[in-house]
């Protein structure tokens, strides 16, 4: 029977199927663990008397909390250091493979997964954190989870769930310059809604997608929890073989030609029948940026601020006016007037190797605008590595940025890198939610170029409006394929 | 997990959407590790205003909470239900609910009724009028009741089922510990495992120290 690529990776995953209304039990091949969302998870084994079943499927590593300054120093906040002791000595305890700050493998879960080569195409991968559609970007289904259901996988390796609808999105296309993988589903989210994907698992498809490196195409699923998807999937590719090969768990010899073969069958059947389709014309995208307190409230960088009595619906209004009082703007305002006290340049969404190299391209020989403060913050520690191999560590320090630890760091600001109240970001993260970088803390979403011209300027800006003289991106992308290649 | 069929409590209206789990426990809260105590988190950036319903003493000691569409958008963090609970809170009644936010209520015993968002206003008119009313909800018979007003609310019939019966999603799974077994031994050789650990060479990494004699945003926190 035709398929689309979601319905394929689920069905080779049912150990049991569901009856009378009961969910389909599902096998998991990769559950990454971070020490937020499983320190309860863990003392609910211990307090059953339960074993991790499958310890050799896990793997844990420290981000929410990690302080991106002074790693080696003993950590300032009691709260945070008990945390991350407690994952220590659960993973000790349950025999999980742990990577911990100051560890060259260390760094946000949605990073460590593919860079170390587990995740892979056709798998199902869980954490305890939404972000974890990220790993969809190779075929995976990758779905983030609660403390109990966190529990469930170490218990048991699997979990039961409910079936999903299917949703394509087809991107045709190419991208014009200055317009990126982020402007792709920061656009898709404001024409679908944060509830639009509720229920749905997105399948990303068309010209636009493919012509995306891994890394694009991870900001894309990324952020597919934040049109209130299940889970967000691109099939895999020679892009995402390529992206694989040689990395140290991917498979070796005759097993990689096994997979291959089976990672080539990932793809959605021609008369496969989806749910839900949106459409939309890459040509027609340009530099998106956030002006509201969800990730549904944004618009070109060169509109302005929505006006709340022109919104028809009542609740959208509703939300429009508390959103627009919360940032402190005007109706009407335009965007590119919104001057910025900090830019932060990092998150599961874009603080990827790839990323760092779009804003060094853009800042190599500036200074910072007066004022603003620019953190860059790698999305893990082989991340950092290999930015500093590449000399873009001497880049940022330069321009006037401060150059980071691995970690979430001010994308949720859990550590010390946090927003103050009043304070406005540009920020290449994933969520604008109401304090979510710091309490009383207002946050624009970007890519990763808009946040570069905007550390430029220190108003909200575009590559284009830097001058006539930086070429603006094509969006191609920006890979070295020396043997330095570690992230 | 005690049984759930029917509960009666009074009925807070929270007359917003989206409200996210950020909203519901802000991240600073995340850290600890036990399973209870969270109740001073819930909603905590509101509750510093004053007007904030749950500073109202009609509605301080509320345990159906009645919210616009859109309801536990955003992060995973099942401290988000530990903290509604914790609260006191036994329901939530909302015209939209996030995938992970229902799931996650589910396995903790927080009922997620969702129900059409007319009747959603319906409820916030009683309950805002009569500060205090009670709202009951029947799990059986799958109905919000507040004063006159009678509405019909969905939930899937296998939560509803677990939630009547107090069952442990992984007492229930373990039953097919030996269907879990024989699913592992088909699993492809080449699929990848976590250990034994593969990885680059250790590097050393060094840590970041604070900038000295930059110029930092005006606004930085000291």
């Amino acid at each position: 029977m035709a398929g689309t690529l979601a319905e394929k990776v689920w069905d080779a995953h049912v150990v049991r199927r569901g009856t009378n209304g009961a969910p389909d039990l599902l096998y998991i091949d990769l559950h990454l663990v971070h020490e937020v969302t499983s320190p309860q998870a863990f003392e609910g084994l211990r307090l059953a008397g339960r074993p991790v079943r499958r310890p050799d499927l896990t793997i844990a590593t420290e981000d929410h909390n990690t302080p991106t300054l002074d790693i080696d120093r003993p950590i300032a906040d009691t709260t945070s250091r008990t945390q991350i002791e407690t994952l220590r000595r659960n993973a000790a305890e349950f025999g999980v493979r742990i990577h911990s700050l100051g560890d060259a493998d260390q760094g946000i879960v949605h990073q460590v997964g593919p860079q170390l080569g587990l995740t892979q195409p056709g798998l199902t991968v869980v954490c305890g954190d939404s972000h974890t559609s990220t790993h969809g970007a190779f075929g995976a289904l990758a779905f983030g989870i609660g403390t109990s259901e966190v529990e469930h996988v170490l218990a048991t390796q699997t979990l039961p769930l409910a079936p999903f609808k299917t949703m394509a999105i087809t991107v045709d296309g190419q991208l014009p310059p200055g317009a990126t993988a982020k402007d792709i589903i920061l656009a898709i989210i404001a024409k679908i809604g944060t509830g639009g994907g509720q229920g749905y698992v997105l399948e990303y498809r068309g010209e636009a997608i493919r012509s995306l490196s891994m890394e694009g195409r991870m900001t894309i699923c990324n952020m597919s929890i934040e049109a209130g998807a299940r889970a967000g999937m691109i099939a895999p590719d020679e892009t995402t073989f390529e992206y694989l090969k040689g990395r140290p768990h991917a498979p070796e010899g005759a097993d990689w030609d096994a997979a291959v073969e089976y990672w080539r069958t990932l793809r959605t059947d021609d008369d496969a029948v989806f749910d839900a389709e949106v459409v939309l014309e890459a040509a027609d995208l340009e530099p998106f940026v956030t002006w509201g307190t969800n990730p549904g409230q944004g618009l070109p960088l060169s509109g302005s601020v929505p006006v709340p009595e022109e919104i028809a619906d009542a609740n959208e209004r509703v939300a429009a006016e508390r959103a627009i009082e919360y940032m402190g703007l005007t109706p009407g305002q335009p965007l590119r007037s919104i001057k910025v006290d900090t830019v932060f340049i990092g998150s599961c969404t874009n603080g990827r190797i790839e990323d760092l190299r779009a804003v060094a391209k853009l800042v190599e020989g500036r200074r910072k605008a007066d004022d603003v403060r620019v953190l860059v913050v790698p999305s893990s520690a082989r991340v950092r590595l290999q930015a500093e191999a590449e000399g873009l560590d001497k880049i940022f320090l330069d321009f006037g940025a401060e150059w980071r630890n691995a970690g979430c760091s001010m994308c949720l600001g859990m550590n010390p890198d946090q927003l103050a109240p009043g304070e406005r970001s540009a920020s290449t993260s994933n969520r604008n939610f109401e304090g979510r970088q710091g309490k009383g803390g207002r946050t624009h979403l970007v890519s990763p170029i808009v946040a570069a011209a905007t550390a430029i300027r220190g108003t909200l800006s575009s590559v284009a409006d830097l001058g006539p003289d930086v070429p603006v991106p094509d969006g191609s992308p920006l890979v070295r394929t020396d043997a330095l290649q570690t992230a | 997990m005690e049984k759930f069929t029917q509960h009666t409590g009074v009925g807070v209206p929270l007359r917003r959407s989206n409200v996210d789990t950020d909203q519901i426990i802000p991240a600073v809260y995340l850290k600890r590790v036990t399973r209870t105590g969270f109740e001073d988190a819930l909603f905590a950036a509101w509750r510093g205003d004053p007007s904030f319903v749950l500073n109202q003493d009609a509605y301080r000691s509320g345990s159906v909470l009645v919210a616009g569409p859109d309801f536990g958008t955003g992060s995973s963090r099942e401290h988000a239900v530990w903290a509604l609970k914790d609260y006191g809170f036994k329901v939530v009644v909302s015209s939209r609910f996030a995938d992970i936010f229902r799931g996650n209520s589910g396995k903790q015993g927080l009922l997620a009724a969702q129900v059409a968002q007319e009747d959603v206003e319906l409820l916030w008119k009683v309950l805002e009028t009569r500060p205090g009313t009670e709202v009951t909800v029947d799990l059986e018979a799958r109905t919000v009741t507040c004063d006159d007003v009678v509405v019909p609310f969905q939930v899937d019939d296998y939560t509803r089922w677990r939630l009547m019966e107090g069952l442990d999603d992984i007492g229930l799974t373990l039953q097919h510990a030996d269907e879990i077994t024989e699913f592992e031994a088909r699993r492809e050789s080449w699929r990848p495992a976590t250990l034994p650990a593969k990885h680059l060479p250790p590097v050393e990494v060094r840590p970041a120290r604070p900038v000295v004699g930059v110029e930092l945003g005006t606004t930085r926190r000291a």
